[in-house]
């Protein structure tokens, strides 16, 4: 069964949202990242196609804002989880495009040193903690960063980033409920994009929306449009004020839609015709932002294509670092299970002489 | 005068407590392990002593417990979790293989926590309060595993588990924990007992017994009976750490003995015993004058009444007559 989709063209172009705290400088910021992600999503397809990348590759093609815009909330000291469409959020902690692009291309410079894939790696100085498959994971993760900060009275948020699927898993029910109970200042955004693979979101959840959990767990919940840059900068800023203040837990709802499939190979002839192409021409982030942008008179046309230039170039030299490093070496697979001054590494036992 | 012997519980509550007085960042989390002290008492006093912000009352989340300590973990602080039984660790198993054992490897980070909580049957507990999870885990990369016999091991292990760098698994088998037979006085001064070495709990000639946990004690009991009836010199290995095996021991006692039964408490087939067997066959093969012989509990739930229970565990007949036919092979 397919719901029928019913996608009007709005009256008028769809902006963002115009009361925002924001300086022009966040302003412009924003808007480089939001370009700084979707120009990277187009690499790294390009390195799909060309055989480059070896193994999936996940879009963040539509729900750049979301990641963007909430992530601009946060302080250094401020940890996140995002998860495999939130590169964006990667970008405004400051993980670099070179570390994702050598762990996407497997190689010995990625921080993973090539044992993981895409960001699945942490900086923790950066606040960043890389996401695991297991859906939901990462919040009780999250909710123990959170009870380390407070036991060595560091004034710390942490943000976990969930897909709408991963809400009907185990792990996202106990950590949200424990970091709740617990009274710790995180913040579960649920980025509900419409489909987990090929599962819709009505075949995930009889709930009418995904915000109503919040009160299941007595915790604050926040829904905002996750296309609306501004909207989801606002919407965290809210959130962590009351966060850190009161030290409770969020959950925010952000409603944004996945264009690209679950990962590079899938041909979404599950998604409802016209849809994709509805979100694409009516509803892109970056056109909203720059819609925004321009009839606020933040920034002119030109302006916004010389950072899109920029971002450009930067992104080629970024790719060319990546690129140009050494794949591991085999052997190095052995290594770092444990601790290797206490337990050796695995090295193979070798049977010929 | 006092008797200054302590229990095997009695001997994990000395060491956690020290490490918690000498290291601010240990912490224990659980269900029940605050007001009420641990379904088994073991952490009874703690919440007094240290607070609630370091001994931490949990939802029953077992998930979250791993996925908390994990986190923590890796903000450097070194967490205690305790599972109420280690039957419960199931619930625990995605964070644990998943998150715990990978995070080192994935450039994630170290995650220096202990898993701890009472193993074992024999105690007319059932199917659902009488685990030995350590082959769950033995084929999972990352995750040290030890289990004690012994209060002197206990306490010296559980030290050694909250300082070491990775995550370790602590089984406690719930049958010693307060077994007047096993205690000891134990050092005034601190001591650890180093993760990945097994020790010679009886030394023997004629042939050995590998085994860990609550089973040294029957591997003991039989060894005493084969001596008085047989006048065969056992020895009996203990493990202590379950992964990384202590492969030099193991191979020692075969070298010296040439005749092995592993025997561990946990069902047969797919067992520890195996990994063990394989480690004999494939590097002292041409030590052995006999096969490996090995004795676990039969291949079913451990089930609840006494009659049935006894029937599923090894028993020291068992391993009497197994030393017995090792013997005269």
């Amino acid at each position: 069964m397919k719901v029928k989709v019913n996608l009007k063209k709005p009256v008028k172009p769809l902006s963002c949202t115009k009361e925002t705290s924001l300086k022009t400088s966040d302003l412009i910021r924003l808007y480089y990242f939001l370009k700084l992600t979707r120009m990277f999503d187009e690499i790294t397809v390009r390195l799909k196609r060309q055989g480059k990348i070896t193994g999936g590759v996940f879009s963040s093609l539509g729900q750049e804002a979301t990641a963007v815009g909430t992530a601009y909330a946060l302080e250094p000291q401020d940890f996140i989880a995002p998860l495999i469409r939130d590169i964006g959020a990667c970008f405004v902690k400051g993980i670099l495009p070179r570390e994702i692009f050598a762990s996407y291309l497997g190689r010995a410079t990625s921080p993973n040193r090539g044992t993981d894939l895409q960001f699945h790696f942490a900086r923790l100085e950066k606040g960043f903690i890389g996401p695991i498959s297991h859906l939901g994971d990462m919040v009780s993760v999250m909710a123990g960063v959170l009870l380390a900060s407070r036991m060595k009275k560091e004034n710390r948020v942490a943000v976990a980033y969930v897909g709408e699927g991963a809400t009907s898993t185990g792990a996202f029910h106990e950590g949200i409920n424990f970091a709740a109970v617990q009274k710790l200042p995180l913040i579960t955004v649920i980025e509900n994009n419409g489909y987990a693979y090929s599962t819709p979101t009505y075949k995930q959840c009889a709930a009418k929306s995904f915000v109503d959990k919040a009160i299941g767990y007595g915790i604050l919940g926040l829904q905002v449009d996750g296309n609306d840059v501004v909207a989801c900068y606002e919407v965290m800023k809210k959130a962590v004020e009351y966060a850190r203040r009161e030290s409770q837990s969020v959950l925010i709802e952000a409603i944004t839609y996945r264009r690209k499939g679950h990962a590079e190979h899938d041909n979404q002839a599950y998604v409802p015709a016209g849809e994709i192409e509805w979100w694409a021409e009516n509803n892109d982030p970056i056109k909203r932002f720059e819609l925004f942008l321009v009839e606020e008179k933040v920034a002119s046309k030109e302006e916004l294509k010389k950072i899109e230039s920029e971002v450009a170039e930067y992104l080629e030299q970024e790719l060319e670092i990546a690129e140009s490093a050494p794949p591991p070496e085999p052997i190095t697979a052995a290594y770092e299970v444990f601790d290797n001054s206490v337990v050796p590494p695995a090295i193979k036992k070798k049977f010929l002489s | 005068m006092k008797d200054r012997k302590v229990t095997f519980i009695e001997a994990i509550r000395q060491g956690l407590w020290e490490e918690m007085k000498r290291d601010k960042s240990v912490f224990i989390i659980g269900e029940d392990v605050g007001t009420y002290g641990g379904a088994f008492k073991l952490t009874e006093g703690f919440i007094d002593e240290f607070g609630p912000e370091r001994v931490i009352d949990t939802p029953i989340s077992e998930a979250a417990i791993v996925g908390v300590a994990c986190g923590a973990a890796l903000m450097g602080m070194r967490p205690v979790a305790e599972f109420q039984f280690i039957d419960f660790i199931s619930c625990g198993f995605d964070m644990l293989t998943n998150y715990a054992a990978k995070s080192r490897y994935r450039g994630c980070g170290a995650i220096p926590a202990v898993f701890r909580g009472p193993c074992g049957a024999g105690v007319r507990a059932g199917p659902f309060h009488s685990l030995n999870a350590e082959s769950f885990f033995l084929n999972t990369a990352g995750l040290k595993m030890v289990e004690p016999s012994t209060p002197y091991d206990a306490k010296g292990l559980i030290k050694a588990a909250i300082r070491d760098p990775d995550p370790v698994l602590f089984f406690e088998h719930k049958k010693l924990y307060r077994l007047p037979r096993i205690k000891q006085e134990l050092p005034e001064e601190d001591y650890i007992v180093p993760i990945g070495k097994a020790r010679i709990a009886r030394q023997g000639r004629d042939l050995s017994i590998i085994t860990f946990g609550a089973q040294v004690l029957n591997a003991l009991d039989a060894a005493e009976i084969l001596e008085k009836q047989d006048g065969l010199s056992v020895e009996v290995l203990d493990l202590r750490t379950l992964s990384p095996l202590d492969k030099e021991s193991i191979l020692e006692t075969v070298r010296k003995t040439n005749r092995v039964v592993i025997l561990h408490e946990a069902s047969i087939t797919g067992g520890i015993g195996g990994e063990i067997s394989a480690i004999i066959a494939e590097e002292a093969f041409e030590w052995l004058d006999a096969p490996i012989i090995r004795i676990g509990s039969i291949d079913t739930p451990v089930p609840f009444a006494p009659q049935l229970e006894d029937y599923h565990l090894p028993s020291i007949e068992e391993i009497v007559s197994a030393c017995r036919k090792l013997a005269e092979y």
